[in-house]
């Protein structure tokens, strides 16, 4: 379990998050909406520890995230941020095999080689894997880091992902495979927390939602309970109406308004 | 898809070796091989040329070994006394500038980095430099200290590592804000510091006499020619951490790769490997200029042939450049001192002259291909 009590984050007087709570269980996919600007990247960031919050902490299965040793918290919960910097042409073989990094000591082991394996022909890079990673395109790219990614916590018990923004680049087919992955994780028991753009996604995959607006929480709940035309209203400044999905019964967020210019 | 459903069903069979990974062990047994060979070869060139088995009957003797291998008294001497302290002083400190290279393109994620990037070299030349121009007044305060007769030799050496290691420690001192060490902040800082040095290096270079100048020049391109084993023995120390620290550090510079957000979330302890990193290169590149002076290019030049040989697996390229960085010093040392025999050529001339020709056609060679 991860749990975010009343986190607020400050950059000199300027607030970029105020008084948020959060709880991630496992077995449960947590998406993180808002308009551009809301606080997403930073609340997940302070979730993840790149950020420490102004004030409130981050527990994680109850124990405060700080006091968690770099190793063994590396063996139960992998991060995916926003940006993909890799600054060597490493393949993408060899970047997967750097999420078994905290597994070996020396050289990787047979078993590290096939969890590599198994991660590519997840995400669907396995005949792409001696390419090097310049060479791919954006969307493979991201797919390549979250293979990685997944590498890293395979075989984790409770394990945790927390995704900022994994769907950037990916083709619709790999948007919703990449949800459909992280849903199964969470059937196996992971928690996963993901920051999403696609309401429609965060409705038809995620359990929890939370909506961010200038820092705050505007709502948080299951998808019916948060994805409604007034809090939509209130957290995108935009005009909604909800249909039903014609075949998998959900609702379907559709803009009402066009854009005056 | 269903992999995941339960626990990870992992029913591949392993993946062979990737052939980046064969490449790059055949490719570090040649390079052991070839220094090998190199030391044995450099050992024998000279004014009196020795064969190579009479150069393996002094090693074995000196060893305590009875070898077939015949020498006479003549050739031990020249092979003991004067070649090899100058093959084993070329080894250091190739090795050293390679890995220090390799090291620290991997901490700054910059195929460009390198010592004197952070003003490394730059100190200890400043050091070195003043120590030349002050020279008298120096040496008098160095020998007003009690028990410090002799001490002089050993004057513009500490000045030079001291030189460096002060540069490093201000420039880390700079870069830290609220805590952290912003390793593009320390690039910048490197940078101006670099600049800095130099300046006040060209001070005392203008206020210099003819001969100071001369000796400033020759310091300045760099020369084996002070070997002797005392000198080793005083440089050892210094390189022998860093030659044996440092290549350990692979897996971590991996990681680095991905950023420093990134390498933490995988359990890398960020700070202690920046520390690690910078503290090793600052010892082993400052002993080195403080015995040869600054040798240009090597330091970034074997890297990165390597990395286009082998890719970038850095649990490859230290230990790659550590051989390859010794590998090409003792060869261009070796050229150096038999090219235009009895004179003798600076070595960092050397290096640059071969290196950056090199470089250049390796860099036009990859932009010919991407384009």
């Amino acid at each position: 379990m991860l749990q975010a009590n009343s986190l607020t984050y400050r950059i000199g007087p300027k607030g970029l998050l105020q008084n948020v709570s959060l709880t991630a269980r496992p077995g449960e996919v947590l998406a993180i909406v808002g308009a551009n600007g809301a606080g997403k990247s930073t609340l997940l960031k302070v979730l993840s520890g790149d950020l420490k919050p102004s004030a409130g902490e981050v527990v994680f299965e109850g124990k405060p995230l700080a006091q968690w040793p770099p190793a063994a918290l590396a063996r139960r919960r992998a991060v995916l941020t926003q940006q993909h910097t890799l600054a060597l042409a490493f393949q993408v073989r060899e970047l997967a095999l750097l999420g078994r990094y905290p597994y070996f000591g020396g050289q990787p082991t047979a078993h590290d080689h096939a969890v590599v394996a198994a991660a590519l022909d997840l995400v669907g890079l396995r005949q792409l894997a001696e390419r090097e990673y310049p060479t791919l395109s954006g969307g493979e790219q991201q797919r390549a880091q979250l293979a990685r990614v997944l590498a890293q916590v395979w075989e984790a018990e409770k394990g945790f992902l927390l995704l900022d923004e994994p769907l950037t680049g990916l083709d619709l087919r790999h948007q919703h495979h990449t949800l459909a992955v992280a849903r199964q994780l969470a059937r196996r028991g992971f928690g996963v927390i993901a920051v999403l753009h696609d309401l429609n996604l965060a409705a038809q995959y995620a359990d929890q939602v939370l909506m961010l607006h200038q820092g705050r929480p505007v709502a948080s709940g299951t998808p019916a309970e948060v994805l409604t035309p007034d809090y939509i209203q209130l957290g995108f400044g935009i005009e909604v109406e909800l249909l039903a999905h014609p075949s998998l019964g959900g609702p379907l967020i559709v803009p009402t308004v066009n854009m005056p210019f | 898809m269903s992999a995941l459903t339960e626990k990870p069903a992992i029913t591949l069979t392993p993946a062979a070796p990737p052939t980046r990974q064969k490449r790059a062990r055949v490719l570090l047994a040649l390079l052991a091989a070839g220094l090998a060979v190199a030391v044995l070869v450099g050992a024998g060139a000279g004014a009196l040329p020795v064969p190579v088995a009479s150069v393996l009957g002094v090693l074995g003797h000196k060893l305590g070994l009875t070898t077939g291998w015949a020498f006479e008294p003549q050739q031990e001497a020249v092979v003991w006394a004067i070649r090899l302290p100058r093959v084993v002083l070329a080894v250091l400190v190739g090795a050293a500038l390679g890995l220090s290279g390799a090291a620290m393109q991997g901490l700054f994620r910059n195929p460009l980095a390198d010592p004197s990037l952070l003003g490394i070299s730059a100190g200890a030349s400043l050091a070195a430099v003043a120590v030349i121009v002050l020279e008298e007044k120096v040496l008098k305060l160095v020998s007003a200290l009690p028990g410090s007769a002799g001490a002089g030799a050993y004057v513009l050496p500490l000045a030079a590592f001291a030189g460096a290691c002060a540069t490093t420690l201000f420039v880390y001192r700079v870069s830290r804000q609220g805590g952290r060490v912003l390793v593009s902040t320390m690039l910048l800082v490197g940078i101006a510091t670099n600049g800095l040095a130099g300046a006040v290096t060209g001070l005392f270079t203008y206020a210099a006499t003819d001969a100071q100048l001369r000796s400033i020049t020759f310091w300045g391109l760099g020369s084996l020619g002070g070997a002797n084993w005392p000198a080793i023995a005083t440089l050892l120390p210094f390189v022998a951490g860093p030659l044996l620290w440092l290549p350990r550090l692979g897996k971590s510079l991996n990681l680095l790769a991905l950023g420093e957000e990134q390498a933490a979330h995988l359990g890398l302890p960020v700070a202690r490997v920046k520390w690690q990193v910078i503290g090793l290169t600052t010892l082993a590149v400052g002993a080195s200029v403080a015995l040869v002076g600054t040798i240009g290019f090597l330091g970034f030049l074997v890297p990165h042939v390597l990395r286009l040989l082998a890719g970038p697996d850095h649990r490859f390229i230290l230990p790659a450049s550590a051989l390859g960085g010794a590998l090409v010093l003792l060869l261009a040392d070796t050229l150096a001192r038999t090219a235009v025999a009895p004179a003798e050529l600076p070595i960092g001339i050397l290096t640059a002259l071969l290196g950056a020709p090199v470089f250049l056609w390796i860099v036009l060679k990859k932009a010919t291909k991407t384009a």
